[in-house]
This record gives structure tokens, C-alpha cells and sequence, in this order.
């Protein structure tokens, strides 16, 4: 029977035996499981989506989707997010090589991206309220907020734990967990990405169409 | 507009409840809360319930509290069912009835969201617990630690539903809570917010135990166990949690919508401003219908085990079942609207979704059949759950008939909000839900605790539910026929429906009587356990693996992985001959150690609800910082695992 | 021992992608976003054909960050990740398309939907 021992916790360094495989077959299932979570986030998603496909009509006399959406500040959003996912894949790939200096580096690019990101969305949003176009006005915009700021959230919690994780792998180094828990998050904002694509299709592109 | 202060939000001195029947029931609860807390502590067991129970990640041990939960709100349920028939049965004429019109209306919306949530979805989550994992021969669930966490919040809604008594209102717009009825407009209290934060914190807690029961069926099965070898108790878990894996996500959407409606001033279901109520009745039962399979697929995986194990013979077709779970589980996502055929879709909607309600019931008959074919020819043995089973077929198929009658859109509009449809479902949900899981606790009883229910007194249990719910339930249907609408409060005299309530209200009498026998059952049961101890860890002569441990099942549940070579594994195992037997090898485990940090993610989420009903929002940044720090402390043990060793399992083994 | 050390690190990776699979896919997805933005503003092509081809791009977007982001097609076997995206993908395409057909038919049907649309354009309630 191979058994490997390791220590990667001090405190616990008498219990930290683990089996080779154990430690294999644990991780399987957390991408599993993790997995399975993120399709119920699609789940949720489609029902937003499906929500502001109903109501994206319902402007109860206010301003429609062309008239309101800056697509220029659109597609620069768009551009910082599939950038981020990118950089957030070569982090990925620095884990490989085992390389802390690099994943820490493109860690710290992805999260600047989305930083950006979430700042010009939230400009956009301060800007659609100073002119009197809150998610009180109508059905629409209501349906448009929320389908937007729950991306926007997910990108909150993304940020949130990259900033967890880079202390964490500067403190202690590219340890089990913390490789995991990288592989994890780049399935997260991978995802984050894929939900953008379609806000930006059907929310953006058909909104500037008047559809 | 209620004007919030900061501190207190909402909150203010006019919150307790002023008439005499909430009074009573908030104070009873506090008391009964009050003394429980003395018990424990005269007893000094805080720190032993709190070790073994309340941050144990064992999931036995999480499946015990499931279900004594689950018992506590069955109970409460059906105090408020009491009420609603007393009301039903004295309120006619010049008489109003023993409840006012705004407790009724808050009486039958407890009834409905604490039974179907707190309830079912609590024992069914319960009897998974129990049972799942030492079906497939693994030692834990995929997630330990988010498996109590879900526990956790579970109670965390079952408490701020509870809370609703005795602080505030509880929802008087029934348990769906339909737009505009429940927007800001027209509810303006607290009461649908309660609904919708429990449902929500429960609800979550539902999403991540699918999740967590899924990639454990799907990732953790003892070495062999194919799909196709798999118990029926399992494959129909697997096919209700992946049912729960998608459908919760839209009952999650859809509460929000509604709270960000009511708090914020969005406009998703409001009447004007671009809001579309009628979507809210869609997304709600896009949930709700796969909901209903949720709660009743496991049932049926405990009948199929039942009836085999006490027919002494395969389960007739298992192919077939499993087809069938699988069908039932893709077309439940596609019969919702046969909930609200009356809103006003075209004929050609109406039709394809009564058609498609009409052919889901072929799946379920298929299984109808199939446990009566395991029956024919086999040397049955009648035991309490056996009873249970019987009961189910007869009633089930009662409430399904009643069911593809409605299903045809034009004859909806008939029963559509009546009486008949509410004898429907209750036929559906008790006789499938509960009579499954009352007789899976029946079942599983000896191989958690090691010693058998009492006998008779199961039986006498289920005699008095199959005879209560006749005669609840029958006057219903007819009730309905007549035209007597659901949560009706007051009728006239002349209409002739008072003696059928009464007729009614006797029949829940019996079966809280039922309940009564089921209690006594355990303490009965409790003080003849030396009779009732189960030494071989096989009482009922069982199939599958949960009954090749000893009883009751050891806390790492195998000593070694069994590798499973026949869909029943250990019927298989125990008729072939002593050689042929592996040698058992016992090596070191690792174990998940016990979690506080569940407990502790339960009161944020607690509080986190509380302050967004009661708009007290610096409670609710607080809670979620609390809830931020407590998930970093969880997470900077990178191995929340410690080693059992084999030398301590060889002697727990010993000792059996 | 060093060797199975770096064996277990490297078992997350073991299916992840390589430089150049992320690079196609970003730029793949780059060349899908920025022309279904150009066509939009640039107004040349027909609103039907403009509809259809944005729907294509986003959906030719969605599989090429499935496949060389998530990796969703390079499971091992058994690949009860794609089961589960093939089953949540039917889900989602019942129930937004039940939705959808559901509403439409409610507002085509219900006498009242043009006194609704009316009074929602006033910005009043019922």
C-alpha cells in the first residue's frame, strides 16, 4: 500500500497522514461537486434571464434598453472580463510549473481586471440612477438591475476570494489546499465569464436593437 | 409606510401578537423552549449535545436531527391543521368560528410552508441521512461539513418561522405567497417578509444538501456498485436531488424578485408600473412541481425497499423502476402550468401541459405495478411498514386518479381552488410522503439505534392515520364537488356542508391521535429496548449493504469498503458459502472532525434573516461579517480530518 | 517521496489546458465579441440577419470557453460533468422556453392584456 506522509499543517502534524490516492479521489469530488454548483448558478441565471425576457418590454412609459445603454463602455467591460478569464487560465498554468511567483503575479492582473470591471459597471448603474432611471421606474429596469448586479455580485465574491487566496498563498505557499481551492475559483470565474457573454448579447446587443 | 427606526428597524412596541390563540401558541412554544433548556442543563448535557450532536458532522447524527425536527413542525403543522377544521366545522351561519378571519388566513399559510418545508423536505432529508451513504457502502457523505452547515440552516428557517408567532405577523397569503396579494401593496406587514427569509434560508440549505447528495451517489459508491447495481433507495435520491439541484435555483430567484419587490420598490410582480404577477405564479411553480416529486421519490424508494426486503424477493422490474424515476424526473420539469391552467393561456398551451401531466402518471403506475408484482409469489411478511406500504397503495392511488382528472384543462376549471383539489393533494403528500417515510423510520430504526420499534403499536399507529385521513380527506372531495372553495372561513348554513367538516374535523382528531401512538410508540419501544436490541444488525433478513454492519451502525460506518458484486449485495454475500468470503483488511481512516463553525453559519444566516425582515440593516451587515470571519476560520484548517486508527476500529469491532 | 509530493500537486492540473489552448480561446472569443459589437453599431446588415448572427456568435462563444476554459468536452471518463451540463441544459432550455411561450400566450389570450398595457403605460397601478 503507498502511503504518503506529509505535513502541510503544523498544528496537526500527527493526524496529517493521508492516503495518495484519498488525497486524489477527495479532490475528484470537489471539482465534482463544485461543478454541480455552478450549473445550479446557471440555473439561477436562466430564470433571471427569463425574467427580464418577459419584462424587457414593460417600460411603463419610461426609457427603453437603445436609448439608455452606453455600448462603447459595454464592450470595454466585456474586454477587462475576457481578459481576466484569460490571465485567470495562466494562473492556472504557473500552478503547474509550480510556480508561486507567477500564479501570485497573474492572480493579482485577473483581479485588477475585475476590479475595473465592477467599477464600470457600477458607474454605469450610478449613472442610469442620477438621471432618474433606478430599477423603481419600471418592470424593465428592474429586471435589468437585478439580472445585472447578480453578475455583478458573483464578480464581488470572485473578488473577495482571489483576495483570500492571495494572502493565503503568500503566507503559506502553494500548499493542498490552496491549489485546490485556485482550480476551484478558475472554474468560478470562467463561468462569471460565459454568464457576461449572454448578458451582453441579449441584455446589450438586442437591447440596442429595440427587440 | 411603517417609518424604521435604526436601531430596531421595524421593530416597535405594537409587534406582539394581541389575540388570545397566537398568544397562547407563542407562549407555549417559549415555555417549551424554556424548559428544555432546564432540562439540559439540570441534567449538564450541554456540552454532550453539543460535542455529539450539534457539531457532529456524522451524518447519521445529522439525519437524527433532521427528523426530530422534522417531527417537532409535523406536530406544529398539524396543531394549525386542527385549527383550520375547528374553524371549518363551527364557522357557519351566524356563528364565526373560534379563529378571526387574519389568524385563519395566517393559520392555513403556516399549515401549508411548515409542512411541505419543514416537514417533508425535513424528513425526507432525514431518512437520506440516515440511510444513503451506508446504502452505497461509503463512510460519509462527499461534504461532511456542508452537510451539517445545510442542517444548520434548515433550522435557522424552521426558527424564524416559529419566530413569526410571537414577534411580528406570519404571511396571510396563503403558502405560495401570489403576487399582488403579497407585494407591499396589500401586505404590508412583516408577515410575507418572515415567509420569504425562512423559505429562503431553508431553501438554500436544500440547494447545497442536492448538491452534496448528488456528487456523493454519483462519486462515492463502494468499488463495483454499478448504476444499474445500485438499490432503488439510492437511484431514487439521486434522481430527487438532481430534481433539487434545479429546481431550487429558480424558487431562490423567485423569493428574491419578490423581496427586492417589496423592499427595494422594484417592479417584477407588482400590478402597473411594467410588473407582471403572472410570472410570479410561473417561476413559482416551475419550482413547485418538481418539488413535489422531490418529496415524494425517496418515499418511493423506501416502498421498493420495503416491499422487498418484506416479500422476501427482487423488486420485480428494476429496470423499469429505474426508467421510470428517470422519466418522472425529466417530465416534472415540464408539467407546471397544470397549476394554473384558470390563468388565461391559450387552448394549445393548456393542452400540451395537461397532455404531459396525463402521460408523467404512466411512469408512476408503471411503479404502482411493479411493487405489487414483487408482492406476487413472494413469502410476505407482514410487519409495520409493510402496513405503511399498503395503506400507500390504496390512497396513492386514490389521489393520482383524482389527479389525471384534473389534469384535463376543462375539468380544472371546475375544481380548480375547491375543496376536491385540496383532498387531492393531501391524498398525494400523506399517504405518499409521509406514510414512505414513517415507514423508512420503521425500517432503518434498528440500524441507527439498535433496537427495534414496537410492533403493535406501529400497527396501531398506521390504522388510526389510515382511518383519520379517510375520514379527513373523503368529506373533502365531496366538500369540493359541492363547491366549496379552499381556505373558505365562513359558509352558510343552507349550503348543508357543516356535518361533512365535522365528519372532517373527527378525522383529524384521529390522526392526531395517531401521532400521539407514534410518540408513545418510541418511548414504549425506548423502555423494552433490552426485548427489542437488534444483535445480528439484519432484523427484517434485508438486501442491501446498510444491513451487513452491526447495529447500530458504527460511526465510521465500515470497517472496510465492501466491494459489491450484485444489485442486492448483501443478500448475495449472505447466501454464498463461508469461504468465498474476502478477508476483511482494516487499515487507518480519516475522519472529518466535528464543525461548530455549522452551528455558528445557522445563527448568522439567522440573523441575517431577521434583520432583512425587520429592515434592521446594521444588523445584517454585522451578521454577514460575523458569517465572513467564521468561513475564514473554517477554511485556515486546511485538514479538518483526523486519523482513526485500526487498532481503535478493530476494538469497537470486538466489542460488538 | 519528492516525486509523489509533486504528483499530488500536479493531479488538479493533470486536466486543465495548455498555453495555447487559452490563448485560442481568448482569442477566438475576442474576435466573436468584437464583431458582434461592430455589426451592431454599424447598423449594415438586416435587424432578422443581425438578431440571428448575434444568437450564433454568443453561443459559438459559450462552447469555445466551454471547451478551452472549463474544458468541459476533456473529462475522463465517465463523464458525468457533461451529463450533468447536457442535463442542466435541457433544463434551462425548458423552462426559459416554457417561460416564454407560457407568457406570450397569457398576453395574447387574456382580454384584459390591452387595458394592462395601457395602464402600465400610464405608469399607474391597477
Amino acid at each position: 500500500m503507498t502511503v504518503l506522509t506529509t505535513t502541510f499543517n503544523e498544528q496537526r502534524s500527527s493526524l496529517a497522514v493521508l492516503r495518495f490516492d484519498e488525497s486524489n479521489h477527495f479532490y475528484d469530488i470537489a471539482n465534482f461537486g463544485f461543478f454541480v454548483y455552478l450549473m445550479t448558478d446557471f440555473v439561477l441565471f436562466s430564470g433571471l434571464f427569463a425574467v427580464y425576457a418577459v419584462l424587457h418590454n414593460n417600460t411603463a412609459g419610461g426609457p427603453t434598453g437603445s436609448t439608455l445603454f452606453n455600448l462603447h463602455n459595454v464592450l470595454t467591460e466585456t474586454l477587462l472580463l475576457l481578459t481576466s478569464s484569460f490571465t485567470c487560465g495562466l494562473s492556472i498554468l504557473s500552478l503547474r510549473h509550480r510556480n508561486k511567483h507567477k500564479v501570485l503575479i497573474y492572480l493579482a492582473i485577473t483581479f485588477i481586471l475585475g476590479a475595473l470591471f465592477l467599477i464600470l459597471e457600477l458607474s454605469e448603474f450610478k449613472h442610469l440612477i442620477n438621471t432618474g432611471n433606478s430599477w423603481r421606474r419600471s418592470g424593465f429596469l428592474s429586471s435589468f438591475f437585478v439580472l445585472v448586479s447578480t453578475h455583478g455580485l458573483h464578480i464581488l465574491i470572485g473578488l473577495i476570494w482571489m483576495i483570500v487566496m492571495f494572502i493565503r498563498i503568500l503566507k503559506r505557499g502553494l500548499s493542498r489546499a490552496s491549489v485546490r481551492r485556485l482550480t476551484l475559483f478558475s472554474l468560478f470565474w470562467h463561468f462569471l465569464d460565459i454568464i457576461w457573454i449572454f448578458i451582453f448579447s441579449i441584455v446589450y446587443l438586442y437591447g440596442a436593437l429595440n427587440l | 409606510m411603517i417609518v424604521a427606526s435604526f436601531w430596531l428597524g421595524r421593530l416597535n412596541s405594537h409587534i406582539f401578537p394581541t389575540d388570545i390563540i397566537t398568544l397562547g401558541a407563542a407562549l407555549s412554544i417559549l415555555f417549551g423552549g424554556v424548559v428544555t433548556v432546564i432540562v439540559v442543563t439540570y441534567y449538564k448535557k450541554w456540552h454532550y449535545l453539543w460535542r455529539e450532536l450539534f457539531t457532529s458532522v456524522d451524518h447519521k447524527k445529522i439525519g437524527i436531527m433532521y427528523i426530530i425536527v422534522a417531527i417537532l413542525m409535523l406536530i406544529r403543522g398539524g396543531i394549525d391543521a386542527l385549527m383550520m377544521r375547528a374553524q371549518q366545522a363551527t364557522s357557519v351561519g351566524t356563528s364565526h368560528g373560534v379563529l378571526a378571519t387574519s389568524t385563519f388566513q395566517q393559520v392555513f399559510s403556516a399549515h401549508g410552508t411548515i409542512m411541505i418545508f419543514f416537514a417533508a423536505m425535513g424528513l425526507m432529508f432525514g431518512i437520506i441521512n440516515l440511510v444513503l451513504p451506508l446504502q452505497i457502502g461509503t463512510r460519509d457523505v462527499a461534504f461532511p461539513f456542508l452537510n451539517l452547515t445545510s442542517f444548520w440552516l434548515f433550522v435557522a428557517g424552521m426558527i424564524l418561522i416559529n419566530l413569526s408567532l410571537g414577534i411580528g405577523q406570519f404571511s396571510a397569503a396563503g403558502w405560495l405567497a401570489y403576487p399582488p396579494l403579497s407585494e407591499l401593496k396589500y401586505s404590508p406587514g412583516v408577515g410575507v417578509d418572515y415567509w420569504i427569509w425562512s423559505l429562503q434560508i431553508a431553501g438554500i440549505g436544500s440547494l447545497m444538501s442536492g448538491i452534496n447528495f448528488l456528487t456523493t451517489i454519483i462519486k462515492k459508491r463502494a468499488p463495483g456498485m454499478k448504476f444499474m447495481k445500485m438499490p432503488m433507495f439510492s437511484w431514487s435520491v439521486l434522481c430527487a436531488m438532481t430534481l433539487v439541484v434545479f429546481a431550487f435555483p429558480i424558487l431562490t430567484v423567485t423569493l428574491s424578485l419578490l423581496f427586492l419587490d417589496r423592499t427595494l420598490g422594484m417592479h417584477f410582480f407588482t400590478a402597473g408600473h411594467g410588473g407582471n404577477m403572472m410570472m410570479y405564479v410561473n417561476l413559482i411553480w416551475a419550482w413547485g412541481h418538481p418539488e413535489v416529486y422531490i418529496l415524494i421519490l425517496p418515499a418511493f424508494g423506501v416502498f421498493s425497499e420495503v416491499v422487498a426486503t418484506f416479500s422476501r424477493k427482487r423488486l420485480f422490474g428494476y429496470r423499469t423502476m429505474v426508467w421510470a424515476l428517470i422519466l418522472i424526473t425529466i417530465l416534472s420539469f415540464s408539467v407546471w402550468l397544470h397549476h394554473f391552467f384558470t390563468m388565461g393561456a391559450g387552448a394549445d398551451v393548456n393542452g400540451f401541459f395537461g397532455i404531459m401531466t396525463m402521460i408523467i402518471a404512466i411512469p408512476t403506475g408503471v411503479k404502482i405495478f411493479n411493487w405489487l408484482f414483487t408482492m406476487f409469489h413472494g413469502k410476505i411478511h407482514f410487519s409495520a411498514p409493510m402496513y405503511w406500504f399498503l395503506g400507500f397503495v390504496g390512497l396513492f392511488t386514490i389521489g393520482g386518479v383524482a389527479g389525471v382528472i384534473m389534469a384535463i384543462p376543462p375539468a380544472d376549471f371546475q375544481f380548480h381552488n375547491s375543496l376536491f383539489l385540496v383532498a387531492h393533494f393531501h391524498t398525494m403528500i400523506v399517504s405518499g410522503v409521509l406514510f414512505g417515510y414513517f415507514a423508512g423510520i420503521h425500517y432503518w430504526f434498528p440500524k441507527i439505534f439498535g433496537y427495534k420499534l414496537d410492533e403493535k403499536l406501529g400497527r396501531v399507529s398506521f390504522y388510526m392515520w389510515f382511518i383519520g385521513f379517510l375520514l379527513a380527506f373523503i368529506p373533502l372531495y365531496i366538500l369540493g364537488f359541492l363547491g366549496a372553495t379552499r381556505r373558505i372561513d365562513h359558509y352558510s348554513a343552507s349550503l348543508g356542508w357543516q356535518p361533512l367538516f365535522i365528519i372532517a374535523g373527527v378525522g383529524v382528531v384521529i390522526i392526531a391521535g395517531a401521532v400521539a401512538v407514534s410518540i408513545l410508540q418510541q418511548i414504549v419501544s425506548y423502555r423494552n429496548r433490552h426485548q427489542l436490541l437488534d444483535l445480528t444488525g439484519d432484523p427484517w433478513n434485508g438486501r442491501t449493504l446498510e444491513w451487513s454492519v452491526p447495529s447500530p451502525a458504527p460511526y465510521y460506518n465500515f470497517a472496510t469498503i465492501p466491494i459489491v458484486h450484485d444489485r442486492d449485495a448483501f443478500w448475495v454475500s449472505k447466501n454464498e458459502s463461508k469461504e468465498k468470503k474476502r478477508v476483511l483488511e482494516i487499515t487507518d481512516i480519516l475522519m472529518p472532525v466535528n464543525a461548530p463553525v455549522a452551528v455558528y453559519i445557522g445563527i448568522c444566516a439567522m440573523l441575517f434573516g431577521f434583520s432583512m425582515i425587520w429592515h434592521i440593516w446594521w444588523l445584517s451587515i454585522v451578521s454577514l461579517v460575523i458569517f465572513f470571519i467564521v468561513l475564514m476560520i473554517r477554511i485556515s484548517d486546511e485538514n479538518p480530518y483526523y486519523l482513526l486508527s485500526a487498532q481503535k476500529i478493530i476494538e469497537h469491532e470486538g466489542n460488538i | 517521496m519528492n516525486k509523489m509530493i509533486s504528483r499530488v500537486y500536479n493531479a488538479p492540473t493533470k486536466a486543465e489546458g495548455t498555453f495555447n489552448g487559452y490563448l485560442i480561446g481568448f482569442i477566438l472569443s475576442l474576435i466573436l465579441t468584437i464583431s458582434a459589437y461592430f455589426l451592431t453599431i454599424k447598423h449594415s446588415l438586416s435587424r432578422n440577419l443581425l438578431v440571428v448572427l448575434i444568437a450564433v456568435f454568443a453561443i459559438s462563444q459559450f462552447f469555445i470557453q466551454l471547451i478551452f476554459f472549463l474544458h468541459l468536452f476533456k473529462d475522463s471518463k465517465p463523464r458525468y460533468r457533461l451529463l450533468v451540463f447536457v442535463f442542466m441544459i435541457c433544463i434551462v432550455l425548458i423552462l426559459v422556453g416554457g417561460s416564454l411561450w407560457i407568457m406570450t400566450n397569457l398576453n395574447y389570450d387574456t382580454s384584459l392584456s390591452h387595458e394592462i398595457q395601457y395602464m402600465n403605460n400610464q405608469g399607474g397601478g391597477l
